[in-house]
């Protein structure tokens, strides 16, 4: 299966799917057929906890009538990779810093990695 | 101690076509026209080219789209696409060409309609597919965020950033070419529509129409065809990714390597340089790079650009033409950065003239702060 399809189809089954470098031990995103650290091409594959923290963001401007402003995120997961996202709720509330859960949502339809803001 | 390529080619002809807006006209016909300028300055025609180096947003093959239109049948070609620094990126594969006598005569060239034809910047990339679902607009939302983290990790503010925006009018008022003349205090910048946080529209670059071009040949037989040559003595290019979530740190651009390593080519070190063209997309570039390149410390690019240092008579001359954010931006700037330095060593600058420049770096920044391409430019006192 390929790397990409593999991480689809977790996205299908509601898990957030990475690689892990069975030479160096890093953590990989987005999914390859090799490591972008050692360059190894003996990857596993592990489910990210879901952990992670918001690196930085923007708010996209945008006018009411097309659906208002939104929130653009990356943020790195506690496996140490960092991803594109969007956290839930008021883009004004977003920081950087801020602990956030990753979980599989969707958008226009289709399975995407969303971010919501946890309690603490 | 002297790098094989110092000062072995030489700029020997400038041109720039349809600035502003130049309605019906293809963005091939802006290339071809710049082109023209370009070799009319030099004087030589066409027929002479045989290196051509240019990318353009309309194909895939832009190169050779541009030697057909232009009637040439190269027999050195570079259509490497880096984004906007890919015509800074020109200036070592055309010196290392025309050292090796692969060619004798170097075009490099670029035009775009981008204003007239869509209103809008117009880019040949598709939006990565682990980043397109989240809709960031591309590319302003990735330098936002690199400025979101520069102001959180050392402070800087977005008067800072706007500070650069008000330098580069500055300049632009007295530049006859700059699209944008009209001067503009902090508070306009700060009162402008947000595009994407933090960065508002003034904050971003211009959407014109132009193109530009330059020739160059190796430098022993540069004198044949211009008043005052304009020798390449050092340039050099890194990149650090592709997607902006892929970016190692978004503070730091790979401009600390290109900068250290186009400085040791050229044997000169930052407090050198006359002056600077800086690819100034965003704001957050002009400060990114100050830092990079060597002229103040990482973090301290908000204050460095501050009351006016780097705007006419501050005490470092950056962008002199109004740069992307004032002069002109369509679609990809680089090859203006090298233009204006070009033209402030030969003393032919459109705008403010600086006296006695005998240094000038060009920056050269492609994708999301991927691609980062530093230039050094001489005089003859130079060599």
């Amino acid at each position: 299966m390929t790397p990409d399809k593999h991480f689809r189809d977790g996205l299908a089954a509601g898990e957030i799917r990475l690689q892990r470098c069975s030479s160096c031990h890093a953590h990989i995103f987005f999914p390859r057929v090799l490591c972008p650290a050692c360059h190894g091409t003996d990857l596993d594959w592990v489910n990210a906890s879901g952990q992670a923290e918001v690196y930085t963001f923007t708010t996209v401007r945008q006018r009411p009538e097309k659906g208002g402003d939104y929130n653009v995120s990356m943020v790195e997961l506690a496996e140490g990779v960092r991803m594109m996202t969007r956290v839930d709720g008021d883009p004004r509330d977003v920081a950087i810093g801020m602990r956030v859960l990753a979980y599989v949502g969707d958008i226009d339809g289709k399975p995407a990695v969303l971010c919501r803001k946890t309690e603490e | 101690m002297n790098h094989a390529l110092r000062g072995k080619s030489a700029i020997v002809g400038l041109g720039v076509a349809g600035l502003g807006e130049s309605p019906g006209f293809t963005s091939w016909d802006i290339m071809a026209q710049s082109a023209q300028k370009a070799l009319a300055d030099a004087g030589l025609a066409l027929k002479d080219v045989d290196g051509l180096f240019c990318a353009m947003m309309e194909d895939s093959m832009p190169v050779l789209m541009a030697a057909e239109y232009l009637g040439i049948r190269p027999r050195y070609v570079d259509g490497t696409l880096t984004g906007g620094s890919s015509f800074v990126n020109y200036l070592a594969s055309a010196t290392a060409a025309l050292d090796a006598g692969l060619c004798d005569v170097a075009l490099v060239c670029y035009g775009s309609n981008q204003r007239t034809a869509s209103g809008k910047l117009v880019t040949a990339s598709r939006l990565p597919p682990y980043e397109a679902p989240y809709k960031p607009r591309y590319p302003v939302s990735g330098y936002a965020m690199a400025a979101q983290q520069h102001m959180h990790k050392y402070g800087t503010t977005r008067e800072q950033l706007a500070d650069v925006a008000v330098s580069a009018r500055g300049w632009a008022t007295h530049n006859r070419e700059a699209f944008m003349r009209d001067p503009i205090t902090r508070k306009d910048v700060l009162a402008s529509r947000m595009v994407s946080d933090p960065l508002s529209k003034l904050d971003c670059c211009l959407v014109t129409d132009g193109g530009g071009a330059m020739v160059l040949t190796r430098a022993d037989r540069a004198k044949d065809h211009a008043k005052t040559p304009v020798y390449v003595l050092g340039v050099a290019a890194e990149s650090t990714h592709r997607q902006i979530s892929q970016m190692p740190d978004f503070t730091v651009t790979a401009a600390v390597e290109s900068g250290k390593r186009a400085f040791a080519m050229a044997g000169v070190k930052p407090s050198d340089i006359d002056v600077l063209e800086l690819y100034d997309a965003f704001t957050i570039n002009t400060i990114l790079f100050l830092e990079d390149l060597g002229y103040c410390a990482k973090g301290e690019g908000g204050a460095f650009v501050a009351d006016g240092r780097i705007a006419p008579g501050g005490s470092l001359a950056v962008n002199t033409n109004g740069g992307g954010l004032s002069c002109t931006h369509p679609g990809m700037y680089g090859i203006f950065t090298v233009i204006e330095a070009a033209h402030q060593i030969r003393g032919t600058a459109p705008g403010i003239q600086l006296e006695g420049v005998d240094l000038a770096l060009a920056h050269g920044n492609g994708g999301v702060l991927s691609s980062q391409v530093t230039a050094i430019l001489g005089s003859e006192a130079t060599l």
